[in-house]
């Protein structure tokens, strides 16, 4: 392990001022299932973490009078999933945190973490980008928000300025008609990391026509995408098999992977087309 | 950079415990160099194996990816604490009895799994032992002894 200190923060202020004065060395601690791992095998250079775990915001789930919703970036996946009005009205975040590792990880683990960690092949971050969610920044400026698929920059990179963290995640309501479904390839059936992920939210009018969607892949590029020329080709008219080819070769279009131990080019622009058919057809099943 | 020595307060298997660790110390490191209780195992040390798998709070999680320093004010429990004196528990019983050890190095972080699992969800089917226990690896048993071991101690038939 690099010699890192350690900093608990008691408030968004105080965990901002331990960053800024850490400069490039200081991480903020959530779960800390990436973060420590790349501080022991030296992938980052680490030397302070500051935890923000013992902020009320940070780690707080809120629903909303209008059915939005509000996550603390490190809210551990358990409480996600466990939370009964997240899994009625946000089942994809049940999908996303109940695979991301295995029970120890998700004990611990959170979708700002997942999120910051900035990995192409990240099992949460395709469900935010679909449910529209806006990511809060604190920072040594005050606060700002980034849509959240403008977040990414590149593999481990994104947005984040020194001094500056996620404090939480928000989610609009879902329209009424709305399904939303997330889904990964792996070899296995559980523990790995995504050779491809997909999801997608959508929504049906009373006469079945697709009235909106959205659709994203992940470990198919240096970020995970949001497929919009996918989404056009099912909106404005009911789902039909050739819509839906139509989104699954855009998403394939869309795709520029590369080569790696868990899977080939060829694989993961395949995969990523019927990932692509997968989340749509059970996204409307969701939908009605 | 150096780091410093710090103290830190929790509770260990039920016991109000004050140690001192580096600052860099996992937790797994604080339980087997400064505390003495070496029944949590370093396996892959990067959060894959489970071997290292202690209760923190009520829930499980690889001791190797917490810092020492987190756990000021919190309850761990490990293996240790499972037996009664030279009373084992129910599940460590139903361990022998099913054989589901062989080399015995995954064996304590699947027994405080388990425990957190029946804790949770006294009469888990398969699929659920099986998915609650997919972060912990063992390369001796093929798992299926494992899994009757839990089946076994949450009072299930098992052929």
């Amino acid at each position: 392990m690099q010699a890192v200190k350690y900093a608990r923060a008691e408030s968004v202020e105080e965990a901002v001022s331990l960053l800024q004065d850490g400069g490039a060395g200081a991480r903020p601690l959530a779960g800390g299932t990436d973060v420590i791992v790349q501080a022991r095998e030296r992938t980052r250079d680490i030397d302070l973490f500051v935890d923000i775990k013992h902020i009320a915001e940070v780690v707080a789930i809120e629903h909303g009078n209008d059915g939005s919703l509000t996550i603390g970036a490190a809210t551990p996946c358990y409480e996600i999933y466990g939370d009964d009005s997240i899994a009625e009205k946000f089942p994809i975040l049940v999908d996303s945190t109940s695979l991301i590792g295995g029970t120890a990880i998700q004990g611990r683990a959170s979708l700002g973490g997942n999120l910051c960690n900035s990995s192409p092949a990240a099992d949460g971050i395709p469900s935010l980008i679909v449910l529209e969610a806006q990511v809060e920044i604190a920072g040594p400026n005050g606060r700002r928000t980034v849509a959240v698929e403008d977040f990414c920059t590149g593999p481990g990179q994104n947005v984040l300025d020194s001094g500056e963290f996620v404090v939480k995640l928000h989610f609009p309501a879902p329209a009424a008609g709305s399904g939303a479904r997330f889904i990964r390839f792996i070899p296995r059936n559980e523990m790995d990391i995504a050779v491809t992920n997909a999801a997608t939210q959508l929504r049906l009018d009373g006469d079945g026509n697709v009235t909106w969607a959205r659709i994203s892949v992940g470990a198919v590029a240096p970020t995970p995408l949001l497929v919009a020329d996918a989404a056009a080709a099912i909106v404005g008219q009911p789902l039909s098999e050739d819509s839906i080819a139509a989104a699954a070769a855009a998403s394939s279009a869309a795709a520029n992977p590369i080569t790696d131990m868990r899977g080939s080019i060829r694989q993961r622009v395949h995969l990523a087309g019927v990932l692509t058919e997968r989340t749509i057809r059970q996204a409307a099943e969701r939908a009605a | 950079m150096a780091t410093e020595h710090i103290v830190v307060n929790c509770t260990i298997n039920g016991e109000q415990t004050t140690f001192l660790a580096n600052e860099r110390d996992s937790l797994l490191e604080a339980l087997r160099d400064r505390i003495g209780l070496t029944g949590a195992k370093e396996g892959c040390n990067n959060g894959n194996c489970g071997a290292c798998c202690v209760n923190m709070d009520g829930r499980i999680v690889n001791s190797c990816l917490v810092m020492a320093a987190e756990c000021e004010g919190a309850e761990v429990r490990t293996v240790e604490g499972l037996a009664s004196g030279d009373q084992l528990s129910p599940l460590q019983n139903a361990f022998l009895e099913q054989a589901a050890l062989q080399c015995g190095i995954c064996t304590p972080g699947f027994l405080v799994a388990a425990e957190a699992l029946l804790e949770q969800n006294p009469d888990p089917s398969e699929h659920e032992i099986r998915y609650w226990l997919a972060g912990n690896l063992c390369r001796c048993t093929g798992y299926d002894k494992i899994i009757k071991a839990v089946q076994q101690a949450a009072g299930q038939s098992v052929v």
